[in-house]
Formats: C-alpha cells, sequence, structure tokens
C-alpha cells in the first residue's frame, strides 16, 4: 500500500495561554519567545496511521507533503523520523497567505504530480485555523471517498475499515483504494522518533516543489487565488472575575460554595 | 429565491436543538440580506420534521425523505444537498458544526465551485457578505472571515445562537426532492452507539467535568456519584479521553462535545483554551483546583483552591444536605 500524508508545522497548541500574543495589525500569530514550532499533533497521528497500513500491508511507501514557508521543512523531517520515506516541500512566496482552498489546491496538484496513492492521509484539522477542510477539499478535487475525524484505520485486505468519531458513538465505514482519510486525536500517540532516526533523517534529501513545478499560476495560489478572507485576529477577553471560596478544611469550602451557589440563585 | 439555506437535522424529537438555532440566525441574517429562509431536510421519515419548519423560522423546507438517506453518508449525501443547492440557489449555506457538517461542508462548497467557514460562533451581515467570527488557535483567537466566492457555506457552533420563539401562524412551503438511488463508494457497515445512560451532555442543566488532574479513571467514578446528587451529566476534558480514563463521546471541548449548561464544575481541569472552547459559553464555572494558578479560575465564578481528593467527599455530603 502506498501512502501520502498532508503535514503542516505550526506554533506548539500547547503553549500556555499567557505567551500566547497576536499583531492584530498584521493579522498574525506572534511566535512564542522560546517555544519551538511542531508538526500539527493531529498530523502526526496520521503520519502514524500511515505506517501501520504501509507495516499491515508488508510493502509500499508512505511519503510526506508539506505546504508552507521554510518551517514546514521540520514537520517533513519528523515524519521521515518517524519512518517516512520520502518528503516533498510545496515551497514558493506565491503560497503565502493562502486558505484552505489554495492550500488543498496546491496539494491535490502535488498529489497527481507524484502520482496519486492507495490512500491519502491528513489531520482532522490543523491545531492553528482548526478549519478542518483541506482532507476533504483534497478529495473532492481529486473525485475520492474519503471518511473524517478517525479514531482508528484498519487495512482489510484491499479495502481500508475505519471507526468515525460521531456525536453519539461511532461510525465504521468501508472505503475502497484510493480514498481519503483524516485522524482524530482519539487514534491514540504517535511513535516519537529516536535519536539514531532523527539523524537519519537529517540525511534525507527534501524535495521542493514550487507553483510552476505543478502547474499552477501565482494568480491561483496564495493571497491572490484565496477565497476566504481574514478581516480581523484577535484574543478574546474574559470578564468574568473569580471569587475563590476560603476556609480552614474541605467541609467548610465544599459548604462555602454550596451557599455561594444559592446566594446567586445558582441551585 | 431564499437568501440563506438552512442545512437542518432530525433525530427521534424532529427538528435538533442546532437547527433549531440556525433557523434563528437564519432569520435574523435574512433581515438584513433580503430574501427568505429554506430548510434543507435530509433523512428518512421526514413528514413531521418538515411540518413543522415553519414556525421557527423556514418559509420553505426543500424534503428528501428515502430509505437511503436515514443516515449520513459523504456519498449519499453529497449528490442529494448539491441538487438543492442548485436549485434554491441560496447566497448562504448555514449548516451545524456537527458530525454531518464538517464532513459535509467543505465538500459540498468545492463541489459549488466555493468554500466553507467552519466552526462560526457569531454572524453578521456585511453588504451582501456574512462575517463570521470564529475561533482558531485551540480557542487562544478569533477571527473575523468572509467567504469571497458564492455561494457562502458556513458552519455554526451548537448553542452560539439562539432560537426563535415559535409561531404557530406561520408555515413553510415543502418542496419534495426527488432521490436517486446512490452510488456508494465509502460505505457506513455498523454503528457502535456510545452508552448513554443518564442525561446526554448537551441538554444537561449542569455538568461536573474531570481532566488530567484527577490521576486516573477510578476518580470518574466519584464524579459520578457528585453528578447523581446534582442531577448532572459527567463531561471529560480531552487528556483525560486521550488516556483511556473516559469515553471519548462525553468530551468536552474543541474536538469534542459543546455544552452551555447553567452550571459547569470542573474538576481538575487546567482550562486549556481547547477545553474552554467546549464549555466557555456555560453560564456560570466552578473551578476545583489545587494550582491557584490554574487558567481555569479567570474563567470561573467560583473557584475551590484545594486537593480535589479531599474536597469531593465534602462537596457530595454538602449538595446532598442542601438539594434533600
Amino acid at each position: 500500500m502506498d501512502v501520502i500524508v498532508c503535514v503542516k508545522q505550526i506554533p506548539d497548541p500547547e503553549t500556555p495561554a499567557a505567551a500566547f500574543k497576536v499583531d492584530e495589525t498584521a493579522m498574525q500569530v506572534l511566535p512564542a519567545q522560546g517555544i519551538s514550532p511542531v508538526i500539527s499533533p493531529f498530523d502526526a497521528q496520521a503520519v502514524e496511521a500511515a505506517l501501520r497500513i504501509k507495516d499491515a500491508s508488508g510493502d509500499g511507501t508512505v511519503n510526506i507533503i508539506s505546504l508552507g514557508p521554510d518551517s514546514a521543512r521540520d514537520a517533513i523531517k519528523h515524519s521521515l523520523a518517524m519512518g517516512a520515506d520520502e518528503g516533498y516541500h510545496l515551497k514558493d512566496d506565491a503560497f503565502g497567505g493562502g486558505d484552505a482552498w489554495t492550500t488543498a489546491l496546491a496539494l491535490s496538484k502535488a498529489i497527481q504530480h507524484l502520482g496519486v496513492p492507495d490512500v491519502l492521509i491528513f489531520g482532522r484539522q490543523a491545531a492553528d485555523w482548526d478549519q478542518g477542510t483541506v482532507g476533504s477539499i483534497v478529495a473532492e478535487l481529486l473525485d475520492l471517498p474519503s471518511a473524517t475525524v478517525l479514531r482508528a484505520v484498519e487495512l482489510n485486505g484491499d479495502s481500508i475499515t475505519v471507526s468515525r468519531v460521531v456525536a453519539d458513538g461511532f461510525e465504521n465505514i468501508d472505503l475502497p483504494t484510493p480514498c481519503v482519510l483524516t485522524i482524530s486525536n482519539e487514534f491514540g500517540d504517535p511513535r516519537y522518533p529516536q535519536l539514531r532516526q532523527i539523524m537519519q533523517a537529517a540525511r534525507k534529501q527534501v524535495t521542493e516543489l514550487t507553483a510552476a513545478d505543478l502547474g499552477l499560476d501565482a494568480s491561483e495560489v496564495g493571497a491572490a487565488g484565496s477565497r476566504v478572507q481574514m478581516h480581523a485576529l484577535f484574543q478574546p477577553t474574559s470578564d468574568v472575575e473569580v471569587e475563590i471560596i476560603e476556609g480552614d478544611t474541605p467541609e467548610e469550602k465544599a459548604a462555602g460554595l454550596v451557599n455561594a451557589l444559592r446566594e446567586a440563585k445558582i441551585l | 429565491m431564499a437568501s440563506i439555506l438552512v442545512f437542518g437535522e432530525t433525530d427521534d424529537a424532529g427538528l435538533t436543538a442546532p437547527t433549531l438555532e440556525l433557523l434563528g440566525a437564519a432569520s435574523r441574517l435574512s433581515a438584513d440580506l433580503g430574501g427568505g429562509v429554506a430548510l434543507a431536510l435530509l433523512g428518512s421519515g421526514l413528514t413531521d420534521a418538515a411540518g413543522a419548519a415553519g414556525p421557527v423560522g423556514a418559509d420553505i423546507v426543500y424534503s428528501a425523505d428515502s430509505d437511503s438517506l436515514a443516515a449520513y453518508q459523504t456519498d449519499s449525501y453529497l449528490p442529494v444537498a448539491q441538487r438543492i443547492v442548485q436549485q434554491d440557489s441560496p447566497s448562504v449555506v448555514l449548516m451545524s458544526q456537527s458530525s454531518m457538517g464538517r464532513d459535509l461542508a467543505p465538500r459540498l462548497a468545492t463541489r459549488l465551485g466555493s468554500a466553507a467557514i467552519m466552526d462560526s460562533l457569531g454572524l453578521e451581515v456585511d453588504g451582501d457578505r456574512v462575517k463570521a467570527t470564529r475561533s482558531c488557535y485551540g480557542g487562544n483567537a478569533r477571527q473575523v472571515v468572509t467567504v469571497q466566492t458564492d455561494p457562502q457555506v458556513i458552519t455554526v457552533r451548537p448553542k452560539s445562537q439562539d432560537p426563535l420563539e415559535a409561531d404557530d401562524s406561520r408555515s413553510a412551503e415543502v418542496v419534495t426532492v426527488d432521490v436517486a438511488e446512490p452510488t456508494l463508494r465509502a460505505r457506513t457497515t455498523g454503528k457502535e452507539q456510545a452508552e448513554s445512560e443518564g442525561i446526554r451532555l448537551e441538554d444537561a442543566e449542569i455538568v461536573v467535568s474531570g481532566g488530567r488532574g484527577l490521576g486516573g479513571p477510578e476518580a470518574f467514578a466519584d464524579l459520578e456519584r457528585l453528578a447523581g446528587v446534582l442531577t448532572a451529566a459527567v463531561g471529560s476534558s480531552r487528556a483525560a479521553c486521550d488516556l483511556g480514563w473516559y469515553p471519548p463521546s462525553q468530551q468536552v471541548g474543541l474536538t469534542g462535545t459543546v455544552v452551555s449548561p447553567t452550571l459547569y464544575v470542573a474538576i481538575a481541569i487546567s482550562g486549556a483554551s481547547q477545553h474552554m472552547a467546549g464549555c466557555g459559553g456555560s453560564k456560570n464555572i466552578v473551578a476545583i483546583n489545587k494550582d491557584p494558578d490554574a487558567p481555569i479560575f479567570s474563567f470561573s465564578r467560583f473557584g475551590i483552591v484545594d486537593d480535589y481528593k479531599k474536597v469531593l467527599p465534602a462537596l457530595e455530603a454538602a449538595f446532598t444536605a442542601a438539594l434533600d
């Protein structure tokens, strides 16, 4: 089974809220001091799913594509260190300021350029913009069946059996290949690269592809090709003032809370 | 021509609460955009739900009623949804940020030559565009965005919009949509229902939630006992679900369920932004955490700084006495 995984490098989503800052004028998130960007956690789980499919099938490749600035290379290198075979970096100033549509368009061209694999895997959403649409857009552009927000993926002969997380439980879905899957956090922890694998991955070539390499005009991608326009980016504020219930014993605190809830007519 | 087309959802009780909220939002937006509000229903046995849509905000209902649409599947819903949009030619398409909306909205938007904005919290008309305010960066930031192409496909977070007061003098025209036998590529073969003992998380007036700070799965039994006293539902942070301490169906947060109860009791939950994205709409939050600097306190009305293991038995006794 040949698998392609699309990944993204993002500001660490575990960044403490206090260290998270936005430049409202530039509509950009400012890099947090001393906190390195990471591969989007759902994407690392997508790589894990791909590696398990490859292992279960006994042959094939897991290749990685990432669109982004220089830092995208780190998400590719992380995936290679996890055990992926080859990395492709869609890198072009023309891609800058793009949206989910232009990203998916470039990814779909890259996938066609490399050859549509048996399975295409994405994280359920990039943990920066939290849209969760790129996988589905690529599926639509390539006219492939898709299943999203998955907690389990299994190779079942020539087809793929997945478990989809829905509001009131899980759905089992069978998909033919080629197909598109998006992986959710319920999938479980991805493997963590060992030092030796990181060293090996560092030596691997990452192929860079430009818009022109993919047959795309600069007007079709990045800010020029975007269908969604951003008008503002800001940090929400909380106007709640907390009242800490004091007491010498847990019993006093508990009684104090019950009283406070009663006085506020919440109970 | 309707200006706004809502893709609704139904359950055993008829139109779901998020569908009523979408119709409320659509009615308010259409007052500024002009045109009316249409509701598209895909499912089976829709007669009652379609008939109930007029009083809650729909001017016209497109009913695609077929056994093949009984449960959501990408391949069966997508072509029917596409046909309804093409028939109605709305300028805005609204869906809930539900299991269906998450999956259907981006594919449908792409098929229609447009784009989708996901998980909006606030909607406002600006000229012929709908400006959507949405959460991003795991709840740490908000962005205001518009879809520049047509139709503008937007999914809306449950509980972020108010439904209309039902007006029984209103009624909607029901248009039957023909449904062709679908060509399924991805095929749903079965469903595992989450154990739904007790109160549904999204319906509960009180939610008692536990996080990673509980230290292990056993503590959820204590939370369930407290929930029993309070007639509350039990929720969990993503961290606790990912550790396998509690079922994913009970996860409150950005990637789980959105709740907005009267009272949300957060026990040993730090208050990560992605968790607050799921409970920030609660009318009152009470936090119990031994770390006085935990972010959860900055969202809470009342707080107890202490080890939950000491507080929980005392709290159960105090609530039991108070509610007796």
